[in-house]
């Protein structure tokens, strides 16, 4: 932590890749149902699935009797039924039947992950269960609310998730990669404000009296019925660590004082952008494209997510190469840019979250300084 | 994993403390966990597990706490023997009595040096909101270790109840104080296990939520010496106080399988061909109708109480196909 000359652990100790006691995204609401869906989440094999009451459970994807993944079997109730022998489990874990004897062994379970459902995405906890506060989920509530609308997906990257966080925190590669779409000169041509405190890190970049690039005039023209002139531009970066980031970005007719707070003359929109470590080169990329304009046009969020998807595409194709360039240069490390100042301090939270964790197994005090999200938020 | 002993206590009359400091000291652990220790019974290495005494680790070092048996199957004789600076060899810790977080309500109930894998949990429940209570009992105060240290950390949740003194605990009125969907740990002796397990059977609680550890509970009856014949092989072995059924029978080269050696797996268990003497059933795999009709023995844990037993060995000598 205190070498500011490089942002790699010294070899001789290897920091692990990310912390434990927080909540990661393992799901789309959607994407879980009365059937068993196997995810490997922060490194650990996690088993998803529904209770009849509608409650997602997250357990151990092995069986404690032969290890047989227990996503193989099938459920019966709201309890799993391992494919092999049969052997049953509960939402918490416990083996509830074993074949051919009258009792079941009290050593017998599976570990049960903390689950909260919240704002569309089933998180969950792999670290010390005894730290799991639900008020500590990160608050992205623009995925649930009434002034809001919008969709998204969940994509497998095969790169670190830590790659996704510095492509998120600094936009100038739009001019590079999203040409077509996002980018233009300004956003490369114009500096950013960087903020942060212990719990967050904020990027501000305001391009005043700018040409709208394509999506954006678009946007301007589905909301006020005609193509726009001159625009101004903002985009708000909040990061929370480990992996979290919201994306306040839109324009507004230049000049109608969108930067001092009036953005009745433009659209808006917040990217909710959440990444969950698989391994250590490949993670899960959860993403949604809210908006609070035209909330009732359905057609307007297919487009938005369609279009978002082919954007991220190309992000996506960015981040494997980098990924495969990086383990192909095992003896190269990183440099750094003026541009990198939002994914560095980034880093440097995430790399504080799994130094605490560190600490703590040394033998420390145990207690989480962490502040709880909402309430940071208030 | 090597590890050395830091400090040696007196916890209470008959239980020694010990502060065990592992190469790069030790790491944080699971409430209800617990190491095993190398320990040399009559000059054999042999392995015994002991609960983790608290929720983190001390200055580095993990806490256990032995009480001196005098049916000890010989671990705590050892153990009585190490001093501070002692070596030894440990595994890291794991865990078959975990808590689990997110009940409405918990009960832990503790009898004599069952209260070791307890402390832990209590100080884990003590930092949560949800409520709790320790229910803790023992033959007199001198002899139940932790007294103080619990009543200082959670005041009117911890409940003594110390014979000596005319309190005794009563299952039925402590389980039926908890929440219906409240989880019940329990360690302590055998008796108290079956008491529990009558208790929460009788207010049609659900199994799973009473949880157990196995290997701090002796039997019903005091360990007595025994006989055990297996007549398919014409051999009689005597099992001494301090040794189990299966280590006499291992002793003596008879064919046994094992696995847990806490008689809850059930991979010892043979059948009983004839008992001359009273079973004390102190497995978990057994469910208490077959307890009672004694027909299969674990045997790694269980005992014959004032007589012989002949068992079954398993033993055939025409398994292996043959022309005809």
């Amino acid at each position: 932590m205190e070498d500011q000359s490089t942002n790699k652990a010294p070899a001789t100790f290897s920091r692990p890749d990310w912390p434990h006691n927080t909540w990661y995204v393992a799901a789309y609401d959607v994407e879980v149902g009365r059937s068993l869906l196997p995810r490997t989440i922060a490194g650990r094999r996690l088993v998803l699935y529904r209770q009849l009451d509608g409650k997602a459970v997250a357990l151990e994807d092995a069986c404690w009797h032969r290890l047989v993944p227990l996503s193989v079997g099938w459920l019966d109730g709201d309890q799993v039924v391992c494919g092999y022998h049969g052997l049953k489990y509960n939402a918490a874990g416990r083996c509830t039947f074993m074949p051919s004897q009258g009792t079941v062994n009290p050593s017998a379970r599976v570990t049960s992950y903390p689950v909260v459902e919240q704002d569309r995405f089933v998180w969950v906890w792999t670290g010390d269960p005894a730290l799991a506060d639900p008020n500590r989920v990160p608050d992205l509530y623009w995925n649930d609310h009434s002034e809001w609308t919008g969709d998204g997906e969940v994509l497998h990257v095969d790169c670190n998730y830590k790659l996704v966080v510095d492509n998120l925190m600094d936009l100038t590669h739009e001019t590079y990669v999203h040409s077509s779409s996002l980018g233009n000169a300004a956003v490369a041509e114009t500096p950013f404000e960087v903020h942060h405190d212990p719990n967050g890190i904020r990027v501000t970049r305001w391009m005043l009296d700018i040409d709208a690039p394509p999506f954006w005039a678009q946007q301007l023209e589905w909301r006020f019925g005609q193509l726009p002139g001159r625009v101004d531009r903002w985009q708000i970066i909040d990061f929370r660590p480990p992996s979290t980031i919201t994306i306040d970005v839109g324009v507004a007719h230049a000049g109608t004082g969108a930067q001092g707070g009036d953005r009745s003359q433009g659209v808006n929109a917040v990217v909710i952008d959440t990444m969950t470590p698989e391994t250590e080169k490949s993670c899960h990329y959860f993403w949604s494209l809210t908006r609070n304009y035209s909330i009732r046009d359905q057609r307007i969020t297919t487009l938005l997510r369609t279009g978002n998807a082919a954007v991220f595409a190309e992000d996506v194709a960015m981040l494997s190469a980098q990924q495969r360039a990086i383990d192909q240069h095992p003896d190269k490390d990183f440099y750094n840019l003026n541009i990198d100042a939002g994914a560095m301090w980034a880093r440097r939270l995430i790399e504080r979250m799994v130094d605490a964790e560190i600490e703590v197994s040394a033998g420390g005090s145990g207690e989480e300084p962490v502040a709880s999200d909402r309430a940071a938020r208030k | 994993m090597s590890a050395r002993v830091r400090t040696v206590q007196t916890a209470a009359a008959g239980v020694r403390s010990f502060d065990i400091v592992p190469e790069g000291g030790a790491r944080t652990y699971a409430p209800g966990s617990h190491i095993n220790v190398s320990v040399l019974i009559s000059d054999e290495p042999d392995v015994r597990s002991y609960s983790l005494v608290g929720r983190l680790p001390v200055n580095g070092a993990y806490r256990i706490a032995v009480k001196r048996l005098p049916d000890s199957r010989g671990g705590s004789a050892y153990m009585s023997t190490l001093q501070p600076g002692a070596h030894l060899m440990i595994t890291e810790p794991a865990s078959h009595f975990e808590l689990q977080f997110g009940h409405p309500e918990y009960l832990l109930l503790a009898g004599g040096i069952g209260i070791t894998p307890l402390v832990g949990m209590a100080e884990a429940l003590n930092r949560g909101s949800a409520p709790f209570r320790l229910a803790y009992a023992g033959r007199s105060r001198s002899e139940m270790p932790f007294v103080e240290q619990l009543a200082a950390m959670l005041g009117e949740r911890l409940d003594l109840f110390v014979s000596d003194e005319g309190r005794r605990v009563d299952l039925l009125t402590e389980i039926g104080q908890l929440h219906p969907d409240g989880e019940l740990y329990v360690c302590g002796p055998v008796r108290m296990r079956n008491a529990a397990f009558r208790a929460w059977a009788d207010q049609g609680r659900e199994a799973v939520r009473m949880r157990f550890e196995t290997f701090a509970s002796g039997g019903r009856r005091p360990s007595r010496a025994f006989v055990v014949r297996v007549d398919e092989l014409g051999v009689e072995v005597a099992v001494p106080e301090n040794r189990s059924m299966l280590e006499a029978l291992r002793d003596a080269g008879v064919e046994v399988m094992w696995d847990c050696l806490r008689g809850e797996c059930g991979l010892c268990a043979v059948p009983v061909l004839a008992a001359d003497g009273d079973i004390d059933h102190r497995d978990v795999f057994l469910s208490v109708e077959q307890q009672a009709q004694g027909a299969v023995i674990c045997t790694c844990v269980s005992r014959v109480v004032g007589g012989g037993i002949t068992i079954g060995a398993g033993l055939r000598s025409d398994l292996a196909p043959r022309r005809p």
